[in-house]
């Protein structure tokens, strides 16, 4: 368990050795991630206890961005001052996103991994 | 009594654990009640969270950087999952390998709206230059959009609030867009999702399906990585 919880951490320092050393506009964890990643693929399958470490990382994901969220009481008045720009911006231009990606990946994706997906489709 | 309760609470408004309790807290409210409305997307937990400690913080007067002393353990785990996320993608690894073409077609075409559309409705509607350039990373999880931000002289902390409110709005709302759209398919659902909403739509997706959840995770590093490098190039163009 402290072993696979070391091993994700040294998957993000070395992304962030990387990141820094690089000046790749990507940061660490994300390469850190790429790693983690390509070992998995090395290794040919999740060890257990590091599916174990990871779904309790996972599981909990929201609760990692409430901190960042409470920053919102910081910039109220910017927010304020232009605040129909800034909200007719956020909402139509997520959902247009939203529609675009989902729209484009269900009309290319191969007719094969449609029906795999039919199988445990559903709705949510 | 209440020269006691002062200099209880001078000693633990200094002591991490008061914030870090008080996050812990917010955010279990915020999972009752989204827990007690069927898992409603409108309830978003992260969103009810951020609303009772603003509250309680203007309330007893505390400046964010005292809160986030303590809320930074919380605020630091953000890292580590984010490298987490490789293990549901590694388990879609066949799906994977089958679409993925229509997977980067889609999180670049998905990208470069997420960021032309957001500046070009808030340019129309009269939006300052700083609101502008931290719009355009909007969709991009936080500290690559921070980093772009910088970048392109917009407000890192400012981007970084509303790619926070993004996460929330497509968490809340894409799930009805995509019923109304009758699109069906986890990977598409997924995929969208992370694409406009990074990391707080990947929180949603996980508790709804594996498959949306591996995908959301993985569009939400490859939008990182197409805006990274597209959107300074396309700036430098028009401006």
């Amino acid at each position: 368990m402290l072993a696979y919880l070391t091993l994700i951490f040294c998957c993000q320092l070395i992304g962030e050795l990387i990141a820094s050393a690089t000046g790749l506009p990507i940061p660490g964890p994300v390469i850190g991630m790429a790693l983690l990643f390509c070992g998995l693929l090395l290794h040919g399958k999740i060890p257990e206890e590091l599916g174990g470490v990871g779904n309790a990382l996972i599981s909990n994901l929201s609760i990692l961005f409430v901190p960042a969220g409470v920053g919102v009481m910081l910039h109220v008045k910017l927010i304020g001052t232009e605040l129909v720009p800034i909200s007719v911006a956020l909402v139509v231009s997520t959902l247009l996103t939203i529609a675009v990606t989902a729209s484009l990946m269900a009309w290319l994706s191969p007719q094969k991994a449609k029906t795999d997906e039919k199988s445990d489709g559903g709705r949510k | 009594m209440t020269r006691d309760f002062d200099q209880l609470w001078v000693y633990l408004s200094a002591n991490p654990l008061l914030h870090l309790t008080l996050t812990l807290v917010a955010f279990h409210i915020g999972m009752f009640i989204y827990r007690r409305a069927g898992l409603n997307p409108l309830l978003n937990p992260v969103m009810i969270a951020v609303g009772l400690v603003v509250a309680v913080l203007t309330m007893t007067g505390t400046t964010y950087q005292s809160y986030f002393e303590g809320a930074q353990f919380v605020h630091f785990l953000l890292g580590p999952a984010t490298v987490a996320l490789a293990i549901p993608l590694y388990r879609q690894i066949e799906k994977i390998r089958q679409s993925g073409f229509a997977i980067l077609v889609s999180i670049i075409a998905g990208s470069a709206t997420a960021s032309a559309s957001a500046v070009a409705i808030a340019w129309v509607l009269g939006g300052t230059n700083e609101a502008l350039v931290s719009l355009a990373t909007k969709s991009v999880t936080a500290p690559v959009a921070m980093g772009i931000s910088e970048q392109l002289g917009g407000l890192p902390s400012l981007t970084a609030v509303l790619v926070i409110i993004t996460g929330i709005l497509g968490a809340s709302l894409g799930p009805y867009l995509l019923d109304l759209l009758r699109i069906k398919s986890w990977a598409a659902r997924g995929l969208a999702i992370g694409t406009a909403s990074h990391g707080i739509g990947t929180a949603r997706a996980i508790q709804v399906n594996e498959v949306a959840g591996a995908f959301s995770g993985l569009a939400m590093g490859l939008n990182a990585l197409a805006t990274a490098i597209l959107l300074p190039i396309a700036w430098y163009w028009f401006f």
